[in-house]
């Protein structure tokens, strides 16, 4: 019954985003208020069924219903209850409709806190993302219904056992708040091409939408990164999948669609960039929920295998991105553009920016499709892997982060190189002090190891160069330049703190890339191996039978110079309903490096055969990313981001009524 | 390198390294297996989802290294054992495709457009420099510094 009533809530909802589709923008064209008003309640009306929708799903999970084929092809009785519950999206159907739900929940909260939009604006926004609900939901229901009924079943298929994991409970949804944020950016952008009118005001409602979504992003593929890291086993982070691309390529636009929104707000510059950036984030948003899904890019034959879904998402794409396009290219010539800059400026750096993220966006868009391109038309295989993307990739971000302590110092308009490079010298005599002492430390690795080392703590230090040069320090005092750090503009805090977090993301890539040792040791009980300074004792061995998987785990002891540090448990799991078996690594984490010990095979002997990893400064990798979301919600909270137009502060209030009795 | 001494390198290092099951194989001299293991990251593990076979430890991944390390120990450059993996697995084995017209657009696409970038910012950077910045007239001026005094 309960599932039934999901289905119909999800009917529901789409027969309400088929009228939000044309009665808001109606209203808009024809100017009548109380058209273009229904929007405000039917986005909520929208959330509220879909949430009843999903919510009956997650009940027949969670209630092990497997009279529902996708609960039975996709759970287990055994689970435990958390991925029985995680399990809702853990598959095709359920995911779509947690994909949804998140749109209709980001178009409901445009229409909560987006009251101080112009009117037309919120409608015909609203409007376009109703178009995204109708369509998807129509996918949903037509290709993909994820409450269909079958003769009930006594146990169901198992949920993925690689999918049975805490990481899977946090990081889909993560990702999809991520890829979906950009829906209202690409809604925006829509609408304001429908009206032909764009101002620095657009930007600054844009671009809170654009943080939120780029902040659960960046989370979300931190999260799968390191999810990969210690689920997979081999100890890899990042490995230029397809998969993994996708959910880049909206990452490395969205960052530089920020940067040019911040353009535009200030400088009323870069308009039409900005908006086509924010249609080709989205877009590229979709292809990587999509083309992903449709299994277009792993093999051309997943794709012919269902065909009908494949093919509605091909239609679904073509039409949003080719009609976005089309839209641009008929009426982006409306649009003025404004503001003049010097090459050397604010506006010049985060041109520059701009030109290397978008070009490595497309340099990695080129490499994922291109296997599967070249496959449809010669028919021969052909790969494109992780040295293809390291080269190209890397030969692009380098002069990125060469310049980028410089954006920010400089200032708007006309900027002056030379009082830069003054300001920035102590963040480079810090980084030049920093390679010779390296030189000298770390003997063995490339020449270049050093020089890279430096470029990262140039990142690091030249991110607080602004910081630093506001707090007046060191002429003004401590005492004095502290208070002015404590009222520091959030923004500038902000600005230093995700530029940092680049730079510790790449220290952590640097040392782990080169200094990495790996070795094998083959141990039977009671033996010890040497690894990485380390002595690891193989103490005892156990099996062990847990809910729906058997498990061996192998116990270590780990010494340092005799003392016990640490103990390991790296374990190799079988899941009978899948026939599939996973291995559990141990990860010993030693300041901000890792031990990752994964255990290779049990020999009927009873000797253990080990992987063993020293994964140095490899934390950093992810501690710069949290840095870059802590600098994305430092931002959210500055006064002028505020989603919809900011109010002004208390004293600025009395400034503001001060000055309109003196004009008066 | 005399052909003898090589291969009395690889017993030398056989009988040093303890290792015989999944990676544990056995190793060439340090040097060699330097060469090795760089080739291994550019190869596919022709089975894996999306493999180097460096990191996989399917059955043949064990393969291809050993032939790599054969191929090494017989003396061939890096060129010469990529032509012989293509011609038995077809070039789905290089992860790094070779540069020739057929990959053009892809070794291409990352400079190129890079250059296509750099050359519309000039175009606006010319046309942009045609507008002179509009002059403020005397009274304007005059009220700039009334409005500065106060």
């Amino acid at each position: 019954m309960i599932v039934e009533l999901g289905h119909m809530a999800l009917l529901i909802a789409f027969s309400l985003s088929v009228f939000q589709s044309v009665v808001p923008m109606w209203g808009a064209r024809t100017n009548a208020p109380n058209l273009m008003a229904t929007a405000d309640i039917s986005s909520l009306a929208i959330l509220g069924f879909i949430t009843l929708s999903f919510c009956a799903l997650m009940w027949a999970y969670a209630t092990s219903d497997f009279s529902v084929v996708n609960v039975w092809q996709n759970s287990h009785s055994q689970m435990p209850f958390i991925y029985k519950l995680s399990g809702t999206w853990g598959n095709h159907e359920g995911s779509m409709l947690l994909w949804v739900f998140i749109l209709a929940l980001f178009a409901a909260a445009v229409g909560v806190f987006g009251k101080n939009l112009p009117t037309t604006l919120r409608a015909n926004v609203l409007g376009v993302q109703a178009w995204l609900l109708t369509t998807f939901l129509f996918f949903i229901v037509a290709t993909s219904n994820p409450f269909a009924r079958q003769t009930p079943t006594i146990e169901g298929q198992d949920l993925n056992p690689i999918l049975q994991d805490i990481g899977l409970a946090i990081h889909p949804p993560m990702l999809y708040v991520g890829y979906v944020g950009f829906s209202i950016t690409f809604a925006f952008s829509i609408a304001a091409l429908i009206e032909g009118r764009i101002d620095s005001a657009w930007a600054r409602w844009v671009r809170p939408w654009a943080m939120i979504a780029w902040i659960f992003l960046t989370a979300g593929i931190a999260m799968g990164s390191y999810w990969a890291y210690y689920e997979l086993g081999w100890g890899g982070w990042w490995f230029w999948d397809p998969v993994e691309n996708a959910s880049f390529l909206p990452w490395l636009s969205g960052t530089a669609l920020l940067h040019s929104a911040l353009v535009m707000e200030k400088r009323d510059s870069l308009k039409i960039w900005t908006v086509l950036l924010a249609i080709i984030t989205f877009s590229l948003s979709l292809l990587g929920t999509f083309l992903v899904r449709s299994g277009v890019l792993t093999s051309v034959h997943t794709f012919a295998s269902d065909p009908a879904r494949g093919l509605f998402i091909l239609a679904i794409l073509s039409a949003f991105v080719g009609g976005a396009l089309f839209l641009f290219a008929f009426r982006a010539s409306r649009l003025e553009q404004g503001g003049l800059f010097a090459p050397i400026s604010r506006e010049g750096a985060l041109v520059l920016n701009n030109v290397l993220l978008s070009t490595s966006a497309a340099t990695v868009l080129v490499g994922t499709l291109f296997p599967v391109v070249y496959e449809a038309i010669t028919g021969a295989k052909i790969s494109v892997g992780a040295p293809f993307f390291n080269l190209t990739f890397g030969a692009l971000m380098l002069p990125l982060v060469l310049v980028l302590p410089f954006g920010p110092l400089l200032g708007w308009k006309r900027g002056d190189i030379f009082a830069v490079c003054q300001r920035l010298m102590f963040a480079l005599v810090i980084a030049v002090v920093v390679m010779i002492i390296a030189f000298g430390f770390l003997e063995s690795g490339p020449w270049i190891a050093p020089l890279m080392i430096a470029i990262s703590v140039w990142l690091i230090v030249g991110a607080f160069a602004e910081v630093l040069q506001r707090s007046g320090f060191p002429k003004a005092g401590l005492k004095k330049s502290l208070t002015r750090l404590v009222g520091l503009k959030r923004s500038i805090w902000s600005t230093a703190i995700a530029h940092a977090g680049v730079g510790v993301t790449m220290l952590g890539i640097v040392f782990v890339t080169i200094y990495e040792t790996e070795s094998v040791a083959i141990l039977n009980p009671g033996e010890k191996a040497e690894a990485a300074g380390f002595e690891i004792e193989f103490e005892g061995y156990q099996t062990q039978s847990v809910a729906n998987y058997s498990e061996e785990i192998v116990r270590l002891s780990i010494r340092k110079d005799g003392k016990l540090v640490s103990n390991g448990s790296p374990s190799k799991r079988f899941y009978p309903a899948r026939q599939t078996p996973t291995s559990e690594a141990s990860i010993n984490t030693f300041g901000f490096s890792q031990l990752y010990i994964a255990l290779g095979e049990v020999r009927p002997d009873g000797a253990v055969v080990l992987r063993i990893w020293w994964k140095p400064l490899i934390t950093l990798i992810w501690l710069g990313t949290v840095l870059m979301v802590l600098a994305g919600g430092i931002s959210l909270t500055d006064r002028r981001a505020r989603i919809g137009s900011p109010k002004l502060s208390k004293s600025r209030e009395v400034e503001a009524a001060a000055e309109a009795s003196a004009i008066a | 390198m005399p052909r003898s001494f090589l291969i009395f390198g690889v017993i030398a290092w056989a009988w040093l390294s303890s290792l015989s099951a999944a990676f544990a194989e056995q190793q060439l001299e340090p040097a060699l297996e330097e060469r090795a293991k760089l080739l291994f990251i550019e190869l596919r593990c022709v089975v894996c989802q999306n493999q180097s076979i460096r990191d996989s430890d399917a059955d043949v991944a064990k393969d291809l290294r050993t032939i790599v390390r054969e191929q090494i120990v017989a003396g061939k450059s890096d060129r010469e054992i990529r032509t012989f993996l293509v011609d038995r697995y077809g070039e789905f084995i290089l992860l790094k495709p070779v540069f020739a017209w057929h990959t053009f657009i892809l070794w291409a696409a990352p400079f190129g457009l890079l250059l296509l970038a750099g050359a519309l910012i000039f175009r606006a950077g010319r046309r942009q420099s045609n507008f002179v910045e509009a002059e403020l007239s005397n009274e304007e001026e005059q009220e700039i510094a009334r409005l500065l005094e106060k």
